[in-house]
């Protein structure tokens, strides 16, 4: 399979890929890792002009926490890479359980988080994670610079609010005020498939209660789906067995599955409903492991 | 110098084919190749530079059977612009062996039985030199982490594994390590 013919540029910096976006035509798109653009070109359903690939502007790949506390993923960070880190594993329980479980290991060297959200595939594991910890996405253009939250920037299967000249730049998720935990879980029928259902869980405590809750649906909808209901049955109240409960019976609520070949509406709403009461009584056991690991 | 022949339609769009210069690396010998950005990568190895070897599967990133390296990553070689490589390195299949000596993980295949039809065995393969290079000390399930991007249609992956297990003990005994 070919794409169909395109021009194409490597411009060396940001700013040359924004005056390459301004002047490029009405169909332009941004090249970064290519594991869904590439495929999708293939098959004709993304047939552009012109394709900016930004593997060479440099400063783009990177991962970083900022004095904050907040992490920055820049719009070349692979999946790979944010797969062995070790701030990840040490900050960010949600992310680094997500990282491993992206497509398969050979996917995972060239494919970005920043452009996984961008592609707004409704089981995108990223859109999910990042939902749930109320992230946002950074995004240039030639009129500036604009902060646009997830919950914001994904508008339906395949769509984000980017204007046609705009580049993602960048990811950040916001600093824990408490102690976080939660994680991310995957249903898929093997390695590399997409999810029959995810679902991912942020949470930050402070003491006995939540203090911040965020739970989001894979693959259960026609895009990404923020569970808000459950998170809020959370808000405020300890991690007990009959928050724990409602929160996973809420979630379940919030999920619009549909009976497909990966599964019957009715299962991938059961499985919403456990992957939630797993995360969360995680989540609850942590703060009981730190204490004995101390 | 690579050739890659483009079909002529009889029409304005041969006057149109937006064709780059690329440099890069395959196997240690610097190429030059001029090459239309939809070509893809696996179109380059196989059909300008007529390295073979890497096999073209599934064409839809699910099989890893066209994997090769790119600046020593491993990369599904059919979800690549083959414009991307300009300034990289590849290998291939091919830069394995030397002119008389068996790469350790072609002979660990050979000694562990680790194909049948050996269609996936190149892909397999270097989806393997790139974990070794990375870990030396594989346990199998990092083997099995690692090659799960690759498929086998022929049979389990038992042997696969086994004979990736076999060239990581190979080239540590080779490096005294």
């Amino acid at each position: 399979m070919y794409p169909s013919r395109f021009r194409y540029e490597a411009p060396r910096s940001l700013d040359e890929a924004i005056g390459l976006m301004h002047d490029g035509g009405d169909y332009v798109k941004v090249l970064a890792g290519g594991q869904s653009l590439v495929p999708l070109m293939k098959l004709r359903f993304a047939s552009p002009e012109l394709v900016v690939d930004i593997n060479n502007v440099p400063g783009l790949n990177y991962h970083r926490a900022d004095p904050d506390g907040s992490l920055r993923i820049g719009a070349l960070c692979r999946h790979a890479d944010l797969e062995r880190s070790d701030l990840l594993k040490t900050t960010q329980p949600t992310m680094a359980a997500a990282a491993p479980l992206i497509a398969d290991p050979i996917v995972r060297t060239r494919g970005t988080l920043v452009g996984s959200l961008c592609h707004a595939d409704p089981q995108g594991d990223w859109a999910s994670v990042v939902l749930a910890l109320g992230g946002s996405v950074i995004a240039q253009g030639p009129r500036g610079t604009r902060t646009i939250p997830l919950a914001d920037f994904v508008t339906g299967p395949f769509q984000n609010v980017l204007d046609p000249d705009e580049i993602a730049v960048e990811a950040v998720v916001p600093a824990a005020k408490g102690i976080r935990s939660g994680g991310y879980l995957k249903l898929e029928r093997r390695v590399g498939d997409f999810a029959t259902v995810g679902v991912a869980v942020a949470i930050e405590t402070s003491g006995e209660n939540v203090t911040r809750a965020g739970i989001a649906l894979t693959g259960v909808g026609g895009s990404t789906i923020a569970a808000t209901a459950a998170a809020e049955a959370l808000t405020g109240r300890p991690l007990t067995s009959d928050t724990i409960g409602q929160a996973a019976e809420l979630a379940a609520q919030a999920a619009r599955p549909r009976t497909d070949h990966r599964g019957s509406a009715e299962y991938k709403r059961h499985m919403v409903h456990t992957f939630v009461l797993r995360l969360l009584s995680r989540a609850d056991a942590a703060p009981d492991q730190a204490e004995r690991a101390a | 110098m690579t050739t890659i022949v483009y079909e002529d339609h009889d029409d304005q769009s041969a006057d149109e084919i937006p064709v780059r210069r690329i440099k890069f690396t395959v196997n240690g010998e610097k190429k030059i190749a001029e090459v239309e950005p939809r070509l893809l990568l696996a179109h380059l190895i196989r059909r300008g530079l007529g390295l073979t070897g890497t096999h073209m599967g599934c064409d839809t990133t699910n099989c890893g059977a066209c994997t090769v390296l790119v600046d020593g990553r491993p990369v599904k070689s059919c979800t690549m612009l083959a414009v991307q490589v300009d300034g990289r390195e590849i290998s291939t299949v091919e830069g394995l062996a030397s002119a008389s000596e068996l790469h350790p993980l072609q002979e660990g295949f050979k000694e562990e039985h680790g194909l049948q039809c050996g269609f996936c065995t190149p892909g397999m393969m270097m989806a393997a030199k790139a974990l070794l290079e990375e870990n030396p000390h594989p346990t199998e399930e990092d083997v099995r982490w690692a090659l799960s991007g690759n498929l086998c249609r022929c049979t389990g992956y038992q042997n696969i594994v086994k004979s990736v297990l076999w060239a990581a003990a190979k080239l540590r005994s080779e490096s005294g390590s």
